[in-house]
């Protein structure tokens, strides 16, 4: 065998090793074939990123002298561990549901027990603990569609078509599995997707071997979709794969723009000629702060363009509890809704949806789309919170812009929504350079050296993908004002010292 | 039900029916007489696994059991007062009531302003402060570390170390995963490979738990049948196991055994010879051993114990311990807990490469995490109130309480089943579940095939409609050819589970008189 010719030529034949080394290779024999998609996935530039903070953090621990006494993660876009708390009418009332004796105190206000009491009744048993149905808890659908019409000025909402689901990246994935085929074979399927695009919507495409066809956004024009760059970036897949979808993500990550509905109704009908099904990820369309931006969902804009565009367009909607004002990440919540699917496609997606979604996250969800109203006791509190929590982005993105834009080599369009700022940095060339020889992506480099010197932990942005020859930097705004001026303090002073260190 | 929803349900309903029982839907024709555009989507055009994806344990018999419940609220007159839906392994939906610590320190985690509330015990109280130290924020609704929250994890491996009577288990080998399922799918994902006859083969015990076959399909892998033996109380018999595996070998690449332990839907709980036995043939085949456990506490029967896998293999020495592979899954929703809802689990992983540790790790980052409140209750699962604890008592009046009346079920099911001529029913060693042997009189095979159905299909929908009971017939879980069987929960209350034993014994002695 290989180990054995290994060691056979060495002049120290050690028993053991060869012993450990077949042990080895019988281990690796049966493993070592796994699954070429699984393989493909790319690992994260985080990791790297992710090491060093775990290390610094435990030398921090250890007492080790350094500028900084803790570690800033602004990387992802998870509010309550930056700072963001949950909203109180939500927690109540999934802690009523999780132990029912709290009803029957008046500790908790009436519209809360009320709710509890409702999303009880629609569980088996009236427990928490029973399986919901695959597809999700059909009353629950009924309300959410009701709120989906009402959010798309009366534009219906077909429940059938509503699924709820452990999370926007799990729909995704389950739409995307439905799309790829090997009915195009030879060619994949191709799924486009933008560039800057962020990660899991890549590895959730690339893990089910499909191919990614990227389109560029324009950095110069606020991150703009261009039409003229989906017509290139399709033509550029002829021959290398057959592309079938194209996904949107509005407001973007990790570019925060939002777009115009002239912006979507191109994407429409660009996706109508091209026979293109639209996969619209609109996960951040509560988070909208420009003045002049609106989030309008790609289903009204389809519906107010009427037909044939209006009953022909195959689009998914996907959204979370993720983000907005919930900020509920950890509950694992979300729904897609199909439009013009085919119901026979349709119905599939109800198979695979066999791994339920967990109740709480789906009453999470009933929760978001059905929030307190004027009248309600919980409303003062709830719109309060929202109004301060919403003042609070605004004004976390406007410094984010202010620090950032004042410093000489960084640089960053206007963030309209979403989570995430994403500057430009201008590095010289000898940061690039210094960047190569320690074997490092060039913006991975800066954010290494930025978490050695400050403690902030941000992720380049070749992790997203980029225009070659640009870099950039994302970190997250929705986080308590106190994190984002340390952050932005850290980051400036370092950025000054860094462009004069590599000048 | 309004009627709204009752409507989401009946065309939920149909659409697990196959596409040529209901009928395809005429193509559209617009005002002016034109076919309206083509689909981009159809199911021609659909990823083909996807067709193949199909779940009996709520499949179109729940399905009519719904539609049933309807009709009775609306004041249709039936046979029956209520449909009894002992299809599904959820205890709370018939009425087992949930661990009250387990709920208390849940709430507190999910508005902490409860702490400060002086009707919670202090034991859940402290361990609520515990769990939401290790959440970012100190909320359950931020995202864990992909593996899972790691003092989580540690937990988990010191219940393994205590169960496995201080066999070392490290929190780097654990995964918590959403729900067992979550983890077998993965892991699955994660071997399955190959094109042709190389294609990855999967071994699964027949009769099975529809999981598997529905996620071996959408993976495109080869299942691998091998049949437990009916005659000998649902054992695993070696010698099928090898005859399974070389007929495979003719057209696929095994690569994975899968085991349920106690087993679902045929309730044995293998000896640890058996266990050994099926060890040492993983090791001599070479197969990734997957170790379905989450009934390791559901066990009933005198002279059976729970035997883990992982136990077991590091008891027969390091030839083995060192070598065979095994992925061990266990879940919050079976056992004294039923928390089906909460989708809490995990999988420990014994022996893995590190290279391949290191895909896999890859790939549940790709699911972002595990819904936190589910690893929050399987912290609470396996680091449960201690003696001398405020709460110790009556968690333990609690869990005995449900493990004893499940025992009871366990016992009263096979004991009035047995009285039935032309039904035959193996002890309910442990799991929730009977699944007994059927004779169906050869009109009435007829009359199924004719229809079109599977013959216990048949019988289980007969029974549904003229006595309101709703279980899953065999042929949902595989079983030899020629045989019939239905799987039925242990699950409902005592006196609700004598009234529906009752009225199966009476439903096939009618049955078979009418068809004799």
């Amino acid at each position: 065998s290989n180990v054995l010719s290994q060691y056979s030529s060495s002049s120290i034949f050690n028993e053991k090793q060869m012993f450990d080394g077949l042990i080895r290779e019988a281990k690796m024999s049966v493993l070592q074939e796994i699954s070429q998609n699984v393989r493909n996935i790319k690992q994260l530039e985080y990791a790297a990123l992710a090491r060093r903070a775990t290390q610094i953090q435990k030398e921090l621990s250890q007492g080790v002298r350094k500028p900084y006494k803790e570690l800033t993660d602004v990387c992802w876009g998870d509010p309550h561990s930056l700072g963001v708390k949950p909203l109180t009418f939500v927690r109540q009332v999934l802690a009523a549901c999780v132990y029912p004796e709290l009803m029957s105190s008046h500790k908790l206000p009436l519209d809360v027990r009320q709710r509890a009491q409702w999303l009880l009744g629609k569980c088996e048993g009236g427990s928490i603990g029973s399986y919901p149905a695959s597809a999700g808890i059909p009353e629950i659908i009924q309300r959410m569609s009701k709120s989906i019409a009402r959010r798309d000025g009366g534009v219906p909402c077909n429940p059938e078509n509503v699924f709820i689901s452990p999370g926007s990246q799990w729909s995704l994935t389950v739409t995307s599995l439905l799309l790829t085929s090997c009915v195009y074979a030879p060619l994949r399927t191709g799924i486009l997707i933008p560039v800057p695009c962020h990660v899991t919507t890549i590895t959730s495409i690339t893990s089910l071997g499909a191919a990614v066809v990227p389109y560029f956004l324009s950095e110069e024009h606020g991150w703009a979709l261009q039409v003229e760059e989906l017509q290139r970036a399709l033509e550029s897949a002829k021959g290398g794969c057959n592309p079938i979808a194209l996904y949107v993500i509005n407001p973007g990550n990790p570019a925060g723009y939002v777009q115009s509905r002239k912006s979507i109704q191109e994407v429409i009908r660009f996706a109508s000629e091209k026979r293109l099904v639209l996969l619209a990820d609109e996960v951040y369309q509560d988070c909208v702060y420009g003045k002049n931006s609106e989030f309008v969902s790609y289903k009204k804009v389809l519906a107010e363009m009427g037909p044939p565009f209006s009953d022909t367009v195959e689009l998914a909607s996907f959204h979370s509890v993720s983000k907005g004002f919930m900020g509920e990440c950890g509950l694992r919540g979300g729904y897609v809704e199909l439009v013009n699917l085919d119901p026979n496609v349709v119905n599939y997606i109800s198979n695979l949806n066999y791994d339920t979604t967990s109740v709480l996250a789906q009453f999470a969800l009933d929760l978001m789309m059905n929030p307190p109203r004027p009248g309600d006791p919980s409303y003062p509190l709830y719109n309060q919170v929202r109004n301060a929590v919403n003042n609070m982005l605004v004004q976390n993105v406007k410094m984010a812009h202010e620090v950032v834009n004042s410093l000489p080599g960084l640089s960053c369009q206007p963030v309209e929504g979403g989570a995430f700022v994403f500057p430009r940095v201008f590095l010289p060339p000898r940061a690039i350079q210094k960047a190569k020889e320690e074997g490092m992506q060039p913006d991975t480099f800066y954010c290494m050296r930025l978490l050695e010197e400050t403690g902030v932990l941000i992720t380049p942005g070749c992790e997203y993908r980029q225009k070659e020859g640009t870099y950039h930097i994302r970190f997250c705004i929705m986080a308590s004002q106190d994190t984002i001026n340390k952050a932005l303090k850290h980051l400036a002073t370092f950025h000054t010292k860094f462009m004069k260190d590599f000048s | 039900m309004n009627h709204g929803t009752a409507l989401l349900w009946k065309r939920r309903a149909l659409s697990s029916l196959s596409a040529t029982r209901r009928g395809l839907p005429k193509e559209k024709m617009t005002e002016n007489g034109m076919m309206s555009r083509a689909k981009v989507l159809t199911i021609d055009t659909i990823n083909p696994t996807v067709k193949k994806v199909e779940y009996a344990v709520r499949g179109p018999i729940v399905q009519r059991a719904v539609e049933l419940e309807r009709e009775l609220s609306q004041g249709m007159k039936k046979p029956f007062a209520e449909v009894i839906k002992a299809n599904i392994g959820d205890a709370h939906a018939m009425g087992q009531q949930p661990i009250t610590f387990f709920r208390q320190v849940l709430a507190l985690c999910s508005y902490p302003e409860l702490l400060s509330d002086s009707t919670f015990p202090e034991d859940a109280k402290s361990r609520a402060c515990r769990i939401l130290q290790s959440c970012g924020g100190r909320s359950m609704g931020a995202y864990s570390a992909s593996q899972g929250i790691h003092s989580v994890r540690e937990d988990v491996a010191r219940y393994i170390e205590r169960r496995d009577g201080g066999v070392p288990c490290d929190p780097d080998d654990i995964y918590l995963t959403t729900g067992a399922s979550d983890g077998i799918v993965t892991m699955l994902k994660l071997l399955v490979c190959g094109e042709g006859a190389s294609r990855t083969g999967v071994m699964i015990s027949i009769p099975q738990y529809p999981l598997y076959s529905a996620a071996l399909a959408e993976l495109g892998a080869v299942q691998i049948n091998y049949y437990l033996n009916e005659e000998k109380c649902w054992s695993l018999d070696i010698p099928e196991l090898q005859r399974a595996l070389d007929e495979a070998r003719q057209y696929c690449n095994p690569r994975a055994l899968c085991i349920i332990n106690p087993g679902n839907p045929t309730g044995q709980v293998q000896s640890r010879k058996c266990i050994e036995d099926v060890i040492r043939f993983a090791a001599k085949e070479r197969l990734f051993l997957m170790a379905d456990e989450v009934y390791q506490d559901n066990v009933y029967a005198d002279g059976c114990q729970f035997h883990s896998f992982k136990k077991v293999l590091f008891e027969m020495g390091p030839e083995y311990s060192d070598t065979v592979e095994l992925a061990s899954f266990h879940s919050t929703s079976k056992c004294y807990m039923g928390e089906c809802g909460f989708r809490g689990g995990y999988m420990e992983i014994i022996n893995m490469d590190d290279e391949v540790k290191d895909q896999l790790i890859k790939l549940v980052s790709v699911r972002l995490c595990s819904p936190v409140p589910g690893q929050a209750l399987m912290d609470l699962v396996v680091n449960p109130p201690q003696p001398g604890e405020p709460s110790y008592d009556n968690f333990i009046k609690e869990r005995t309480a449900t493990l004893s009346a499940l025992a009871e079920k366990a016992k009263l099911t096979e004991q009035i089943l047995n009285t039935v001529e032309g039904i035959s029913c193996n002890p309910v060693q442990g799991a929730m579940y009977s699944f007994p042997r059927i004779t169906i009189p050869e009109k009435a095979v007829k009359e199924a095939t004719e229809n079109g159905q599977e013959p216990d299909m048949f019988y289980c929908m007969k029974m549904l409609e003229e006595t309101g009971i709703c279980l899953v017939p065999g042929s949902g879980f595989g079983q030899k050819d020629g045989t019939y069987h239905f799987r039925m929960t242990i699950l409902p209350p005592p006196d609700k589970l004598k009234i529906l034993l009752d009225k199966v014994k009476e439903f096939h002695q009618r049955f078979t008189q009418q068809y004799s």
